[in-house]
């Protein structure tokens, strides 16, 4: 299978961009034979769903998106891996039904939510997505099509929750949704004074909201250090909620790459400033709209080229409990020393780990960092990882593409037991991805 | 509200034509080769559309077996209580290398493409015909546009189908008959998987929607994503020792 001349394939954060190309069909397994990955919408930040460096084809999911079943008394929900997040949204938001979390895009695919086990504002209350999955149909390394549960091959159901597609191609999801009582949200939000305020109220809201998260400006230090806003939400109530459906919003298109400077240390600064006094109320409470609440870099469509050509990664990490309240501050201060160059700070505690073998939450503080790629950037990622291993904590295999397999294995007790499975499944390594390559140990 | 009988809609642009017609409350029933995929096609529309299990209606039908178009197309008029648009976009595919290697497979698209599916269209349009008229629509392509290197086989066969499309419709827009004849560009389906992206690929959603406005409007060549219009005007002009050079 040779590449095809000059076709590229690159995450969301458009680093690394690789030789490569997609494979599309209706009938995922058929074109998964004998190919190494699939790959949904590509909502990845780094290289999850990229081929690694001998292959050059990987199957792109996004065409098998029926619906299969639906019970409108349970909620229950069955489909193809590509169904699209964007398309559940659309059909069953209006019917008022939702998927039980939600990660910060609605372009992303059923198997993708389930290869990275999503987590969204409900964490701390509803879980990783694989929470809420009953079964996943897979078909492994050997080509044959394993329907995998709790219950049915236990061990491959944990494993593929959250297994970066390297347990085999997900070709159908089942999967409880929730009702809930109207499309809108009610949110409050709060201006925090800095990382210490911020933390404790982070976790005083979470026993009476079901939605939390919040926004830190990284580039403030000293007193002001992870100074922010505070969003905490739920659903609206119909008595609260405005009588009309939330119409679609309008959706502004970045035409194309954006110079370098535009993201430089003038623009975060006067940005973040903005947001923080923009909020100047200490607390505000409102309706808003769901694509509002969950949704808000969706409306900027090709939001990646603000970046310029070489493009952005995130770095998210959790710092578990135990780390102390100080670890946050910690990890900041190692930003902020190295001129804190991040546009995008987002914090958010996580409640107890789910069923996943790899899947990222467990109870902490996850921090997730929006940074444009320059030559520094895989020893500031350097940085930020032995702070991470320091404390305890790891990061989300969904945003990474600069990590060192060392680091990843200090963070990672737990890749053992997971490998065990990939070798019982897939012994000659068959499925991989440039993430595998880079991180497991896997045959280039 | 319409009455559309699809051959084809398990699959890429059908399938997304199918899901917009089903939207806004057309009644479908749906033709193609495999019944499990059907039936899950069928359901799919229906939840969508918020639609009771069972109101989409299925029925097999091969266009490399041109014997059961009758029953199928008969089945559709049971179930629909008569039908007043037929939409086809089932076809066969491969790249001309693979065609001028096996020439079994080169005789199963060239009938299956040009002579069944002239075929087909003449019993749907008998069905249309005598309930006073309706709506056919068919995909041919692009590459009947024009004899190109690519596409010599492939485009002969729907080169065929286009000017058996323009002649039923001179023939029969008196009696009611709305002829339209979808020609897209290239267009990222699993039809096109094997072959590299060119520029000015459609995605078979926005297709979908250009098809059912021209359904709606009665347009009878549709060129789909649009700019391939002006691509093609251009690619007819060239002079054949051009095209002889070039690739496309």
């Amino acid at each position: 299978m040779l590449g095809r001349k000059g076709e590229t394939l690159a995450g969301w954060g458009r680093a690394p961009v690789v030789p490569g190309h997609e494979v599309r069909s209706e009938d995922l397994a058929r074109i998964a034979d004998g190919r190494p990955l699939s790959r949904g919408l590509g909502r990845s930040y780094g290289d999850s769903s990229l081929p690694a460096a001998s292959d050059r084809e990987v199957v792109s999911t996004v065409l098998a998106d029926r619906i299969l079943s639906f019970d409108a008394d349970s909620g229950l929900l069955r489909a193809e891996a590509g169904l699209s997040l964007d398309e559940i949204y659309r059909l069953f938001l209006p019917r008022g039904w939702f998927v039980p979390v939600t990660p910060g895009t609605k372009f992303v695919t059923l198997g993708g939510m389930v290869a990275a086990d999503v987590h969204g504002k409900n964490h701390h209350k509803s879980g990783c997505f694989g929470a809420h999955v009953l079964d996943i149909k897979v078909r492994v390394a050997d080509g044959r099509t394993v329907r995998c549960s709790p219950m049915i091959e236990p061990d491959l159901f944990r494993a593929t929750i959250g297994g970066m597609g390297l347990t085999g191609h997900i070709l159908e999801v089942a999967f409880k949704m929730v009702r809930v009582p109207s499309p809108w949200i009610w949110q409050e939000s709060e201006r925090m004074p800095n990382i210490e305020a911020f933390i404790a109220a982070l976790k005083g809201a979470s026993a009476d909201w079901p939605m939390t998260a919040g926004w830190i400006d990284c580039l403030s230090s000293g007193a002001k250090m992870g100074r922010g806003i505070l969003f905490k939400g739920r659903w609206a109530t119909p008595e609260e909620a405005p009588k009309h459906a939330p119409r679609p919003k309008r959706r502004f298109s970045i035409p194309f790459d954006f110079p370098q400077f535009v993201l430089g240390p003038l623009s975060i600064r006067a940005f973040n400033f903005l947001f923080y006094w923009k909020h100047l109320r200490q607390v505000q409470r409102r309706i808003v709209h769901p694509e509002s609440t969950f949704y808000p870099l969706d409306m900027l469509w090709h939001w990646n080229r603000m970046y310029g050509r070489r493009g952005l990664t995130q770095h998210q990490c959790v710092l578990p409990n135990e780390a102390g309240a100080g670890a946050a501050r910690r990890f900041l201060e190692v930003l902020t020393a190295r001129g804190g160059a991040s546009f995008l700070c987002v914090i958010k505690d996580c409640g107890p780990e789910g069923v996943g073998m790899l899947s990222f939450p467990r109870p902490g503080i996850s921090i997730a960092l929006d940074i444009a790629v320059r030559k520094d950037t895989p020893a500031l990622i350097d940085a930020l990882n032995e702070c991470v291993v320091k404390e305890g904590g790891r990061i989300y295999l969904a945003k990474d593409a600069f990590t060192r397999a060392e680091h990843f294995r200090a963070m990672e007790p737990r890749l053992e037991e997971f490998q065990r499975v990939r070798r019982i499944w897939d012994p000659n390594r068959k499925l991989r991805s440039a993430q595998s390559v880079r991180l497991f140990g896997d045959p280039p | 509200m319409r009455k559309v009988v699809v051959l084809g809609a398990t699959k890429g642009i059908g399938r997304a034509v199918a899901r917009q017609l089903a939207a806004r409350g057309d009644a479908l029933f749906l033709l193609g080769r495999d019944p499990t995929d059907l039936a899950a096609s069928a359901r799919d529309l229906e939840i969508r559309a918020a639609r009771a299990e069972g109101s989409v209606g299925t029925a097999p039908c091969d266009l490399e077996r041109p014997d059961d178009f009758g029953a199928a197309l008969d089945s559709a008029g049971v179930v629909l209580g008569g039908f007043d648009t037929v939409v086809v976009t089932a076809g066969l595919f491969a790249t001309q290398d693979r065609l001028e290697a096996e020439p079994k497979l080169a005789r199963r698209l060239l009938t299956a493409d040009f002579a069944n599916t002239v075929v087909f269209c003449e019993e749907a349009r008998r069905h249309l015909l005598a309930r006073g008229g309706g709506t056919l629509c068919v995909f041919t392509s692009v590459a009947g546009e024009r004899g190109r290197k690519p596409v010599v086989l492939y485009g002969a066969a729907k080169a065929g189908l286009t000017h058996y499309l323009e002649g039923l419709d001179h023939k029969f827009h008196d009696k009611g008959l709305r002829v339209i004849c979808v020609k897209p560009g290239f267009v990222k389906t699993g039809m096109t998987a094997g072959l590299p992206t060119p520029p000015f690929a459609g995605e078979p959603e926005g297709v979908a929607r250009d098809v059912v406005r021209a359904i709606d409007r009665g347009t009878p060549v549709v060129y789909t994503p649009g700019i391939w219009r002006l691509i093609m005007m251009v690619i007819r002009m060239l002079p054949r020792f051009v095209m002889r050079k070039i690739g496309f």
